[in-house]
């Protein structure tokens, strides 16, 4: 979707501020947001594109005004809903409406395990890749409502593909309850020119990794 | 609470804001309606947020670039495949699943965003600062790299390539600094002392030998 969260390119919103001796965690609720992270996705029951998603469909001016944890906070109260696994009641009472009915998913003796290995998204592929290193390719000039990850900026911009990162699950369609579909991923190099005009550097490059659906050969 | 910030004078500039006690309480209320759910046990909440404040952080990816200086067939390994090579050093997992590392050279330099959301390469740098995670950063970096370095101290010169990877996919990227004129003869480990997070993330270089 065309949300607030794609933010390449975007001007006006001031410059980078670093803060001095910033520590881990600004507050111990954004280490209980960050520790519910894992312990959540071990339940099996929603994909990180899904979690991507619920934060893009925050409302612009929430997106903008929350930080980093918030967004992640809201994504958990949407999805737990949205799944089934807390009612809008429950959270808004902070009590559960029956007794005790699951067992926790993340043990603390499973944590070690589960952070080291984590979980890859690359697959074998479904569909062969239709581009080689070396092709000049153009972004698809699509606007889907939904989740995915062609940011605006590179829509219809032509560039070449740099690396060929093997197959990965199709963002498109997972986030959606749709399927893994996993498809090539490619590294693909657009001049500073191409995609901001001929004011830019002209030996600055932007390398974005596009899925094979979003690509069409030039 | 850690940080608070009465005055919010840098708030409407860089997206980050000291949360309100409302959002501490909302969390609260989330983990214990969880718990007594029995959806998430608060003793595995407390070793997940142990590991990435005290285990996991950009000490790793320093190890990383100091052994791909001394080591030439570990830097070629490292190219080559990162994640593996990575994992040599006990590195992996969530959010570094699928790494690739930017070699940085006299032609070019390499620099890291996210500008759909915040990915980050967990288990060699540790959890993203906030100015990773916030629109400044994001949305700039990929249409003025070169304003947004400079912000940073670093002047690149124009005939200088800047190269911007937006991790837009699941791939994870981490940058290898060059190695600093001076820094000859000196230990892996002497070396490691040299990497900061920021070269690593391609907004720094690496710090000169014998300054602080």
């Amino acid at each position: 979707m065309n949300g607030i969260h794609d933010l390449g390119g975007a001007q006006g919103y001031g410059p980078v501020y670093v803060e001095p001796n910033e520590p881990v965690f600004h507050g111990d609720w954004e280490r209980r947001v960050l520790g519910m992270f894992p312990a959540l996705f071990a339940t099996g029951q929603f994909h990180v594109d899904e979690f991507r998603h619920a934060i893009e469909r925050m409302s612009p001016l929430e997106y903008l005004r929350g930080t980093y944890y918030e967004h992640w906070l809201h994504a958990f109260e949407t999805l737990l809903v949205e799944k089934g696994l807390v009612t809008a009641d429950e959270l808004e009472r902070g009590q559960p409406a029956s007794a005790k009915a699951a067992s926790p998913a993340l043990t603390p003796a499973m944590v070690d395990g589960l952070l080291a290995s984590g979980a890859s998204a690359r697959m074998d592929e479904e569909k062969a890749a239709r581009f080689a290193v070396g092709d000049r390719v153009r972004v698809i000039n699509r606007n889907p409502g939904g989740h995915t990850r062609m940011p605006r900026y590179a829509r219809g911009k032509v560039g070449t593909i740099a690396l060929d990162h093997g197959a990965f699950v199709y963002p498109d369609t997972v986030a959606h309850g749709k399927g893994a579909h996993p498809q090539h991923v490619y590294s693909v190099s657009f001049t500073a020119t191409e995609l901001w005009g001929k004011d830019a550097a002209p030996n600055d490059t932007v390398r974005i990794d596009l899925w094979d659906d979003y690509l069409e050969a030039v | 609470m850690g940080h608070h910030d009465d005055h919010g004078h840098h708030h409407e500039h860089d997206g980050y804001q000291a949360p309100p006690e409302a959002i501490a309480l909302r969390v609260k209320a989330l983990e214990s309606l969880l718990v007594e759910k029995g959806l998430v046990d608060p003793a595995a909440v407390d070793a997940v947020v142990d590991t990435y404040e005290h285990k996991v952080g950009p000490r790793n990816g320093a190890r990383v670039v100091a052994k791909a200086w001394v080591d030439p067939e570990y830097r070629a390994r490292l190219l080559d495949d990162a994640t593996s090579a990575i994992a040599e050093l006990g590195f992996s997992g969530v959010q570094g699943e699928d790494m690739v590392v930017l070699e940085n050279t006299p032609e070019v330099h390499n620099v890291t965003v996210c500008t759909l959301c915040s990915c980050y390469p967990w288990p060699t740098l540790g959890l993203p600062p906030a100015w990773y995670k916030a629109a400044p950063y994001r949305s700039r970096v990929v249409i003025d790299p070169r304003g947004v370095l400079a912000e940073f101290g670093l002047d690149v010169p124009r005939d200088k390539e800047i190269r911007v990877w937006d991790s837009t996919a699941e791939l994870r990227y981490m940058v290898l600094p060059e190695r600093p004129a001076g820094s000859e003869g000196m230990s892996e480990e002497a070396l490691a002392e040299l990497v900061t997070r920021d070269s690593m993330i391609g907004t720094g270089v690496p710090k000169q030998p014998g300054k602080a």
